[in-house]
């Protein structure tokens, strides 16, 4: 079945991260959430004033932070970090490998501005190898929702799920277009429109990008299938084999580097299970820089118009 | 268990035999600071720790929970958890070898009763005492967090993060133990990177702060207690414990060239040789 997706309004995707985390406050009384000093970025607010006894500043000591966390998971908290992607992941790599990955502890890390959509802060901050640097480690789960209502869920889904997980989420204010009381299975790709010859898998801020991809392609006679691979570790093998199956040719698309991502993972399954045509839209081997999220996605081969010529060219390799 | 003082004595000599033994037997580890360090945690685990070796639970409700943060210190640790009950003392033969619970530094993985969580990689033992500690405060559980970490392990950052947190939200349910040996890989630490006067450091911070001779028993576990009844006082503990790397073989003290580097068949004999057999060798 092939929903119509419209959107209902731009939304940032970290305020359904923080609406999502003080409704869990209300359910789930084991969730503790801990902020290196950006509590208003990642939209932690809220629980912070309305759960204070179980929310920690931890100030800007991201290392801290994550140890913290897998040690209060040994007293049985489900802990929910918050900072930047950037000081999510690269900073805090060995904290994270072996406190919470290696030692199987049940942190969330909840990562906001990640990618190019950071903006004008630029390429200290735009981190790109997030998604990479996760999906190394053994027992993490890496997600990357597309927008307000699907980041929502996933924040929902993660506090019932048992292990460390990188949630990844993003700044600006993009189209809101999954259902609003929608389920989220972990590991779960959403076909969000069928179609006969081009798969186009993206994650993220890039599924709007893919939707509008594929109207364009229709017009040209196209007919693009559509994947919201919002689950990039485990990948929904299946789903992605049953897709290119059908299409023969794909398309991954996502807010970061081309080496590690989610096209690096899909190349990996099509190369090993059913080599395929795979074209990649991702960032090419190179850092950001300042500037607006969409100039910043036009200038970097990541906007819509990139995702349409990547399908044609995909298509012409079949 | 509350072992006596003697008791204590003969229990750390046969730590230090069990210690000598396991790197022997793996031809590596760290027989150097886990030497200095059996007469403390033979202390713990056998008379300050209110624990239960034969129930181990992950989340430790209603138990003193012990972390290790220099991991490769991990035979002494090994050593104490088995004698004290949390899994066979015969396992200690496995250590370092292939498919074994006893990892080179302590890991989760193995599923070994006794350990919370890996360390190895320095630097990160005591913020995760400090979350474990948070966990308690939250469970209106009054049982204390211990933390031992080596002091060339202060010079990762992460632990000047931990303290000044700790601190801050009065952490009191947490004691923290530093290994004060003087040595580390590259030479002593004043050479390597002088640690300065860490007793007037962690006052600084914010913590009650206590000296401890970690080779006298009866200094240990008056210190050990005093440390317990520092605690819910507002404020954190350290205790700086003044250790010499490789106590009790003559030939292994004060040099941080037994950090890392296992005995061979000969050392091992001369060393055993100083040691009395208390508890039966493995």
């Amino acid at each position: 079945m092939t929903i119509s997706y419209e959107n209902t309004g731009n939304k940032d995707t970290r305020s359904g991260f923080g609406a999502a985390l003080l409704e869990l406050g209300n359910t789930h009384p084991e969730v503790v959430a801990l902020c290196a000093d950006l509590t208003g970025s990642l939209k932690m607010d809220a629980f912070e004033k309305a759960f204070p006894g179980r929310f920690f500043q931890t100030g800007i000591a991201e290392a801290n932070m994550m140890s913290i966390a897998a040690g209060l998971t040994i007293g049985g908290k489900v802990p929910f970090t918050g900072t930047f992607a950037n000081f999510s992941t690269g900073r805090v790599f060995d904290q994270i490998r072996q406190n919470i990955a290696y030692s199987r502890k049940n942190v969330k890390i909840c990562a906001s501005h990640a990618g190019l959509t950071l903006g004008e802060d630029g390429a200290t901050h735009q981190i790109l190898e997030d998604i990479g640097l996760m999906r190394m480690l053994p027992n993490m789960t890496v997600i990357n929702p597309c927008d307000y209502n699907q980041t929502y869920a996933a924040t929902l889904a993660v506090a019932d799920h048992q292990g460390p997980v990188y949630l990844r989420f993003g700044r600006p204010s993009v189209p809101n277009f999954t259902p609003r009381d929608q389920s989220f299975e972990i590991g779960r790709a959403l076909i969000m429109k069928e179609g006969r010859d081009v798969s186009l898998f993206a994650t993220g801020h890039l599924v709007w990008k893919a939707l509008e991809a594929s109207r364009i392609l229709e017009a040209e006679g196209i007919s693009a299938e559509v994947v919201n691979i919002h689950t990039i570790k485990p990948l929904d093998e299946e789903s992605v084999l049953t897709s290119v199956s059908k299409t023969g040719c794909a398309v991954s698309a996502e807010e970061h580097q081309r080496n590690g991502g989610l096209g690096d993972a899909i190349a990996q399954l099509l190369a090993l299970k059913r080599p395929s045509p795979l074209e990649m839209v991702a960032v090419d081997d190179r850092f950001g820089e300042s500037g607006k999220p969409e100039e910043l996605l036009t200038k970097y081969g990541l906007d819509t118009v990139d995702v349409v010529r990547a399908a044609r060219r995909a298509l012409a390799r079949r | 268990m509350m072992a006596n003082i003697n008791d204590l004595r003969n229990i750390a000599s046969q730590v230090r035999r069990d210690i000598l033994r396991m790197t022997h037997g793996a031809a590596s580890g760290h027989p150097g600071g886990s030497l200095g360090c059996a007469d403390l945690m033979s202390a713990l685990y056998f008379s300050e720790l209110r624990h239960s070796p034969l129930q181990f639970s992950m989340d430790g409700r209603e138990q003193d929970l012990f972390f290790l943060s220099n991991g490769h210190i991990s035979p002494v640790w090994y050593s104490v958890l088995a004698r004290s009950g949390y899994f066979p003392v015969k396992e200690l033969v496995t250590f370092r070898k292939l498919g074994t619970r006893l990892q080179g530094h302590p890991t989760t993985a193995e599923d070994l009763p006794g350990v919370r969580v890996a360390s190895g990689s320095l630097g990160m033992g005591l913020s995760v005492a400090i979350g474990a500690a948070l966990a308690k405060r939250l469970n209106q559980d009054s049982h204390l967090v211990y933390v031992l970490t080596g002091d060339g392990e202060l010079e990762e950052g992460q632990i000047w993060e931990a303290a000044l947190f700790a601190a801050a939200r009065k952490l009191d349910n947490l004691i923290a133990i530093v290994d004060w040996n003087g040595q580390q890989i590259d030479g002593p630490v004043e050479k390597v990177m002088p640690l300065g006067d860490l007793g007037a450091k962690w006052k600084a911070f914010g913590w009650e702060v206590l000296g401890m001779d970690g080779h006298d028993m009866d200094d240990i576990l008056a210190t050990l207690r005093q440390a317990r009844e520092a605690c819910f006082q507002g404020h954190p503990v350290m205790i700086l414990m003044k250790t010499v790397m490789g106590k009790g073989v003559d030939f292994m003290e004060g040099t941080h060239h037994w950090h890392g580097v296992a005995p061979k068949d000969d050392e091992l004999s001369r060393a055993l040789a100083q040691l009395e057999e208390t508890l039966g060798d493995y």
